[in-house]
This record gives C-alpha cells, sequence and structure tokens, in this order.
C-alpha cells in the first residue's frame, strides 16, 4: 500500500564502517518515515552510537548508503552542513558551550547558517527554553545547571535548527536518578508534537510510550526489529533475551 | 560560645628571623663582590655621559628629543607588538594545521616547528638574514619605497614603524622574530586547541556550525583561556629575545647600547641602565598579563 502521508526521512542501506581493521558496523538497514519513533538498544560496544553518528556524519561510513530526506550523505563539506541542518543531536555529555550563556548556546547555530537575526534567534532560543522549562535560566552558564537543566538546553540547542530529526545518544545515562524525569519529559512532549526521533535509549518506560519500533544491535549488526511490547515481552533471538535479563537483572 | 562573635582574624604572612639571615647573607655577599670588582678594575663610575644618550638637548629645536638608546627603547617596543601580532596569526594557523588531519598541513607546520625549534637561534637569525633581508625584500621592491613619499612619512607611520629609511631593516627585524617565536607559539595553541574536550567540536559539529566558526566561536575561546598564562610567558621572552636582532643590524635597544658602549667606553654603565630598560619593559608587560588574566578568571564567574 502507497501511502501518501508516509514518507521515508531516513534510509540506510548496506552501510558498513570499520575502525582500523575492526568492523564496527555491518550492513546495517533500516527505514525511518517521517513522524516515526525509534529506539536503539544493545549492550556496550555493539556500535549504537556509531550508527546515529554515521546519519549526521559525525562518523564517515565506508560502505552502503545513507539518504536523509531524499539527500545522500556523502563525507563532501557542502553535503554534511546541508545534512546538519537537517538533523539535530543530543549527546551523553550535553556538550554545551561552557564560555557562552545558554541564551548564547542556543542562538549560536540559528545565525551562524541560517542566517537569522539576533533578535528572531533570540526570540527562538526563548521559546524553546520555555518548552523545556528552563527560560529563567536563559543568562547562566551551563556549569551552573544541574545535569538535568543542561540536558535540557541541549534539547533546546538542536531545536533551535528547527530539525526534521532528532538523534539522541542515551540522553539520560549521565543524569542522577531524580534529574531523569524531566528530561524524559521533554522528550516525550517532543514526540507526541509528531518529531522524527531515534533515540539510544536504555529506558524502557520511554520506549514502551513513544517507541514505534525499537532495534535491537549487537556486535554491530542488527539482530532484531520489533514493537516495543513485542520486544520488551517476547524478544525472538538469544542474544536480546540475554541482553533484557541482564537489564532486568539490575 | 556566642554564635555571632566575629570570626578570628586569620594569621598574617610575616618575615621570620630565619628570612632576615638569608636577606642579610645575600645582602652582605653583593656588597662584599661590589668590593672585590671595585679593587680589581679600579673602575670610576660616571653615569652621565651614558645617560646623555637616553634624551638629549636639541638646539635647533630648541626642545629635548630622544637620543640613541630612548630610540632604541622604542624600536624594540615597536618590534615587541608588530612581533607579538604576527608571531600570534603564525602560531594560531599553525597550531590549528597541527592539530588537522589533513597530511599536507601537518607535514608544513611539523616541519616548521621542528626547524626553528632545532637550529640556535644566533644560526636562524643569520640564515634569514641572508635569504630573507637580502634576497626577498629587494625582490619584493621593499628597498624602492622612497623614504619622503608622503604614504610612509607622516606622523602615525613614523609611531607604528620607525624612521621610513629604516622601513625593510625594521620589518626584517618583525619578520625574523615572528617567525621565530611562532614556532613556540605554535606548541602552546597547539596544547590548548587538544585540551579542549572532543565532546566540544561534537557538539559544534551537529548544530551545524562551518569548520571555521567551529574554530572561532567554540573551541580557540576555551584554548585561549588554558593557554593565557604561557602564552603571556612566550610575548616576554620575545621581548626578550628581540635583542637577538641586534645582529642583523636592526637598531633596536641592544644595538643602539652596543653603539653608546663603544662610543662612551662606559661598559658597565650602558649595559647595567639597558638592562634596567628591559627590566621596565618587560615588567610592565608582565603586570599587563596578569591584569588581562585575572580580569578573563573574573568574567568567567
Ligand atoms: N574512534 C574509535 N576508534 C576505534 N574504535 C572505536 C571508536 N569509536 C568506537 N569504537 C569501537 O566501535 C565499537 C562500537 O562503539 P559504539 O560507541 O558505537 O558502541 P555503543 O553501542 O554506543 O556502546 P555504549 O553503549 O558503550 O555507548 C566499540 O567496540 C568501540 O570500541
Ligand atoms: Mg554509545
Amino acid at each position: 500500500m502507497l501511502d501518501a502521508s508516509v514518507r521515508p526521512l531516513v534510509e540506510i542501506t548496506g552501510m558498513c564502517k570499520w575502525y582500523g581493521q575492526f568492523s564496527a558496523l555491518h550492513d546495517i538497514n533500516m527505514t525511518v518515515n517521517e513522524g516515526e519513533k525509534v529506539v536503539v538498544c544493545g549492550p556496550s560496544g555493539s556500535g549504537k552510537s556509531t550508527m546515529i553518528r554515521c546519519i549526521n556524519q559525525l562518523e564517515a561510513h565506508q560502505k552502503g548508503t545513507i539518504m536523509v530526506d531524499g539527500i545522500e550523505v556523502t563525507p563532501d563539506m557542502r553535503n554534511i552542513a546541508e545534512i546538519r541542518r537537517e538533523v539535530g543531536m543530543v549527546f551523553q555529555s550535553f556538550n554545551l558551550f561552557p564560555h557562552m550563556t545558554i541564551l548564547d548556546n542556543l542562538i549560536l547555530g540559528p545565525m551562524r547558517n541560517r542566517g537569522v537575526s539576533k533578535k528572531d534567534a533570540t526570540d527562538l532560543a526563548m521559546h524553546y527554553l520555555e518548552r523545556v522549562h528552563i527560560a529563567q535560566q536563559a543568562g547562566k552558564y551551563p556549569p551552573q545547571l544541574s545535569g538535568g537543566q543542561q540536558q535540557r538546553v541541549a534539547i533546546a540547542r538542536s531545536l533551535c535548527m528547527k530539525p526534521k530529526l532528532m538523534l539522541f545518544d542515551e540522553p539520560t545515562s549521565a543524569l542522577d536518578p531524580e534529574m531523569i524525569a524531566g528530561v524524559l519529559d521533554v522528550m516525550i512532549e517532543l514526540a507526541e508534537e509528531g518529531m522524527t526521533m531515534i533515540c539510544v535509549t536504555h529506558e524502557m518506560g520511554f520506549a514502551r510510550k513513544v517507541a514505534d519500533r525499537v532495534v535491537f544491535m549487537d556486535e554491530g549488526e542488527i539482530i532484531e526489529v520489533a514493537g516495543p511490547e513485542e520486544f520488551f515481552g517476547n524478544p525472538q533471538s538469544d542474544r536480546a533475551q540475554l541482553f533484557l535479563s541482564q537489564l532486568l537483572g539490575h | 560560645m556566642d554564635r555571632n562573635s566575629p570570626p578570628p582574624a586569620p594569621p598574617r604572612k610575616r618575615l621570620a628571623v630565619s628570612d632576615f639571615v638569608i636577606f642579610g647573607a645575600v645582602a652582605a655577599l653583593v656588597i662584599y663582590a661590589g668590593y672585590q670588582v671595585k679593587d680589581v678594575l679600579v673602575y670610576k663610575w660616571d653615569w652621565s655621559r651614558v645617560l646623555d644618550f637616553l634624551i638629549r638637548w636639541d638646539p635647533e629645536r630648541q626642545e629635548y628629543v630622544a637620543n640613541l638608546l630612548l630610540i632604541g627603547l622604542f624600536t624594540t617596543l615597536r618590534l615587541a607588538v608588530w612581533g607579538t601580532i604576527l608571531a600570534t596569526v603564525i602560531g594560531v594557523l599553525m597550531g590549528y594545521w597541527r592539530t588537522s588531519n589533513n597530511l599536507t598541513l601537518k607535514i608544513i607546520s611539523r616541519t616548521y616547528v621542528e626547524l626553528i625549534r632545532n637550529i640556535p637561534p644566533l644560526v636562524f637569525i643569520f640564515i634569514f638574514y641572508f635569504f630573507v633581508s637580502s634576497q626577498l625584500f629587494p625582490a619584493m621592491g621593499l628597498d624602492d619605497v622612497n623614504p619622503d613619499s608622503a604614504m610612509v612619512d607622516n606622523p602615525v607611520f613614523r609611531i607604528m614603524f620607525g624612521r621610513p629609511e629604516l622601513l625593510s631593516n625594521f620589518l626584517a627585524g618583525v619578520l625574523c622574530l615572528a617567525l621565530f617565536e611562532g614556532a613556540y607559539i605554535t606548541e602552546i595553541v597547539r596544547a590548548g586547541i587538544q585540551s579542549v574536550p572532543k565532546g566540544q567540536w561534537e557538539g559544534a559539529r551537529a548544530i551545524g556550525l562551518s569548520p571555521f566558526n567551529v574554530l572561532r566561536d567554540v573551541i580557540l575561546p576555551q584554548a585561549l583561556r588554558k593557554i593565557l598564562p604561557p602564552l603571556a610567558g612566550q610575548f616576554i621572552t620575545l621581548i626578550k629575545d628581540s635583542a637577538i636582532v641586534s645582529l642583523i643590524s636592526i637598531q633596536e635597544l641592544t644595538f643602539m647600547a652596543t653603539e653608546v658602549a663603544a662610543t662612551t667606553t662606559k661598559v658597565f654603565e650602558t649595559w647595567i641602565l639597558v638592562g634596567a630598560m628591559y627590566f621596565a619593559l618587560c615588567y610592565s608587560f608582565a603586570l599587563l598579563f596578569d591584569w588581562l588574566e585575572r580580569r578573563a578568571a573574573r568574567i568567567r564567574r
């Protein structure tokens, strides 16, 4: 069935990546449609970060193709700039710029590569800071905020670029337990508004609530793809079963 | 105890008896050495002739004008300022190239740094002089600049570059000094850039900044704060190292001092005075950098 409203935003076909001789990703195939939310999980070192970092070319892949919004991702600088305008990314360690105020962190991207005026960028930044509930902190510096607040600022910073796709690389795993809920709430709101998301996370509650699909990776390959209830309730592969038992065992 | 009583005064830093003993011993040694020198050399100190070379009375203009030593000091100051600016430009560019992934840029910057660091400064200066100031400058037409043309013969130009007829001489000094110190600044900048966490590069790239903006907006400001102390030290070294360009006849303070010492034959007085002038210059810059550093720290909160 061809549904006009379902449009693939990310198409990865036959992607491979090596670090020297080490095969980090092998034959990755994945399609993410507009508005879809995909959760990626798997044991440490399985290549989850590497895969999503290839999508915005923080890492270069060596084989296969990645299409984002109809544009093929290549190592060409102009192409990369175009891709990164479409794709926001949130990191485990926030990566806010410590020498700039929160507000300056947010307006830098829009001003530098969308040619937005300072006033418009500020309005936009305040809008997103309000959405992540930290507008009062706009004048502070990142180290003055708690981890949870910093991560919400990082999300707002990505949103200021008006991306079509958001990548999350374990956004809550560096946070104290009491900070996690605030960040997940922001992510859930974002999901409900229809943002296309690829999240590397082990937060099962979040996955159950928002994910359309869970992608399970191990040793650089996609082992299993299923809906969240199916995957967490009845994993098919041995490796996924082992992984989930270890995750729940903790 | 009363909670509201004032806290005890912090202990004051005081000189103890042992400190006075050490100061006394050092002073005694200096005085003894002074007597020894006086006995051996039977030297007659005469400061007036040397001091005349700081400022002199110009009978034509009916006013005091700077004499050789002060003119030399100004040239040294100009050398320091332009040398610092140029060395910083070289250092930032080469320092960035040192961290680049591009093999050609890496090779160029590495070669530059290693060449300069592994040749004695004196030897470098002579090679530089033969090839650059006696070959390249004439080829560039610098020697043909008319010292009387209005472009170079005006007060602003004189303040910035000194006497027009000495322009190519001065530029040779600046270039030589900048190339030499640039290699050390390159290494400082490289260390600074590498001290910025990898996540900062990724964060900046992920919001779509161009390579130039990543560097200018995110990486260099953070690197600069970390390298401010060693950088300040290198700038002061640059001022002191400017003395060696006197060997290729750049007419700065040390060059002038050699002349003055020869004409007056008052060798000790000349060099003690010149030493004091260098000290005043370098120490002022050290205080300035200290102040800048403290200000930068305060801006950071
Ligand atoms: N820059 C690199 N150089 C060499 N090997 C790397 C590099 N980055 C990652 N790797 C290797 O690639 C593999 C996949 O790494 P990746 O970071 O994608 O794993 P991950 O699934 O995100 O793990 P984690 O849950 O610990 O974050 C690992 O074996 C890792 O050691
Ligand atoms: Mg990871």
